[in-house]
């Protein structure tokens, strides 16, 4: 019989400071999923391979099927929840995912999200092959990628106007 | 859940030694991007880790004052890639890294643990190797260092004493000053693949740009373990540029390569691609360092 072994962890987790006592084998996403119950995360391979679990850890992309929940002590997590407003109102690039047509099962479209969020957050401007570059850790069975690239344009186009609008 | 019996946490390097040695069970865990599968795969289920992913002092690229190149182990692909030291003096090591998966993966493998887990594979190893790198130990006497062609034992085992962990990676400055090196990764997609084969030439030339004076190459996937190719660089060095030399350090190379079949492609097939990259690899090289074709 193994002996289960926790661990006390501190870290912000969709803009709040959180403490939680994990099981030291839990993935992120397990955490994430089952301790808070967050299941925008989703679980399409646990080995890293398709990009539907991702999140940012300090705002940087992780598949956090392969990211030990331990590991979150101290850091920040960001996950689809954390991008609706608190009357629920839906983001700009989740209304852009919509919009485009970029959804069909929906099973990898929150990786895809956080994928895209991270790179909108960067003000860059990015061809589309270099977005099909960035975008390539995320797998869609099912909409060919076409409208989920479309989306990611229309989103990133949309913020750079706003900023270049505000400057 | 994985399937993981304890797990040991290090935070800094003396504590990753004394956990070595008194756990000498326990695995080394860095970003876990292959040990993390394994367990999933049943092959290491119930094992005990060490982690040291949360060491931040081994985090980053440094210039020592005598102008070694140093990436601490825990470095990832994407830090490495992003650097402004690498992309100075060693840009075909950042570029070899950003090759690798996805950017999920870039951003947790780490350049560490894709030396420490003797793939033939794996995407940085070869311009590691092609540039004559420098492993450092650490372990319970102090640091060792290994040239990591010494530190490559045989597939999947390298050289690392139970009480050590890899804490850096160095170039020395003779091994990169002047020049300029390529990396072609082929393999049968764009991303989230292994490379069939992979190759890493860099070159130096002559001041008047019209002659080589030094060629290293190293392959990847030409054998059990990343392999330079010495009948290459010997078939080059002193010789003017030009196009029959890229061919002669083709024909050079394929003496000493000697890949395998497997489920990814043919002995033959690797064979043929091997022979191009090296075209390329030596082609592209030159031109980066500005050489003058005869
Ligand atoms: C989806 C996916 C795609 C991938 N694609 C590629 C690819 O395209 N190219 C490629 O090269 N690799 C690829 N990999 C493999 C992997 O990401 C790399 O090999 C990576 O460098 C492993 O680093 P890590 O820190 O995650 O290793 P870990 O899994 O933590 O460790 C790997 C091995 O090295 C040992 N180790 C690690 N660090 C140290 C240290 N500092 N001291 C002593 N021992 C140590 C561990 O004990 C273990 O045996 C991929 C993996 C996944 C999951
Ligand atoms: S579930 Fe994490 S990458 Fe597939
Ligand atoms: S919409 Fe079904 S996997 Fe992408």
């Amino acid at each position: 019989m193994i002996e289960k072994q926790f661990k006390t962890i501190t870290f912000t987790l969709n803009g709040k400071q959180v403490t939680t006592s994990v099981d030291m084998r839990e993935s992120l996403s397990d955490m994430l999923r089952n301790d808070f119950g967050l299941t925008s995360v989703k679980k399409g391979c646990e080995v890293g391979e398709c990009g539907a679990c991702t999140v940012l850890v300090n705002g940087e992309v992780f598949a956090s099927c392969i990211f030990l929940a331990i590991w979150a002590d101290g850091k920040d997590v960001l996950t689809v929840e954390g991008l609706v407003d608190v009357d629920g109102t839906i983001s700009d690039i989740q209304q852009a995912f919509i919009d485009e047509t970029a959804v069909q099962c929906g099973f990898c479209t929150p990786g895809f999200i956080m994928s895209a969020e991270h790179l909108l957050r960067t003000g860059k401007r990015y061809t589309r092959d270099e977005l099909r570059k960035e975008l390539a850790g995320n797998m869609c069975r099912c909409t060919g990628y076409h409208n989920i690239i479309n989306a990611v344009e229309k989103a990133m186009n949309a913020r750079l106007a706003k900023k270049a609008g505000k400057e | 859940m994985y399937d993981i019996n304890k797990i040991y946490e290090a935070n800094s390097v003396e504590d990753a030694v004394r956990l070595r040695m008194e756990e000498p069970q326990a695995r080394i865990i860095a970003g876990g991007s292959d040990l993390l599968i394994s367990i999933r795969a049943g092959d290491l289920a119930g094992c005990d880790l060490i982690s040291i992913y949360t060491i931040d002092e081994l985090r980053g690229v440094s210039l020592d004052d005598d102008g070694t190149i140093r990436i601490g182990s825990l470095t990832s692909f994407a830090a490495v890639t992003k650097n402004e030291i690498i992309q100075k003096y060693v840009r075909v090591l950042g570029e070899a890294a950003d090759k690798v998966g996805g950017p999920q993966i870039r951003n947790i493998g780490t350049i560490g643990g894709n030396t420490c887990n003797g793939v033939t594979s794996a995407d940085t190893a070869s311009t590691l190797m092609a540039y004559d790198a420098i492993i450092e130990l650490t372990g319970s006497e102090g640091k060792r260092l290994v040239p990591i062609e010494e530190f490559y034992l045989r597939a999947k085992r390298v050289d690392i004493h139970p009480d050590e962990i890899q804490t850096a990676i160095l170039i020395r400055p003779e091994s990169y000053r002047g020049y300029e090196g390529f990396y072609y990764k082929y393999a049968m997609r764009g991303a989230m693949d292994i490379a069939t084969s992979g190759c890493s030439a860099n070159v130096k030339l002559s001041e008047d740009k019209k002659t080589i004076v030094d060629a290293r190459i190293c392959y990847g996937v030409a054998g059990p373990i990343p392999m330079r190719t010495r009948s290459a660089e010997q078939a080059v060095k002193g010789l003017p540029v030009s196009k029959e030399i890229v061919e002669a350090f083709a024909a050079g190379a394929l003496q000493d390569v000697n890949p395998r079949t497997s489920w990814r492609a043919t002995k033959e097939f690797r064979l043929h691609i091997q022979g191009e990259l090296a075209r390329r690899c030596l082609t592209e090289s030159i031109n980066r360092a500005g050489g003058i074709w005869s």
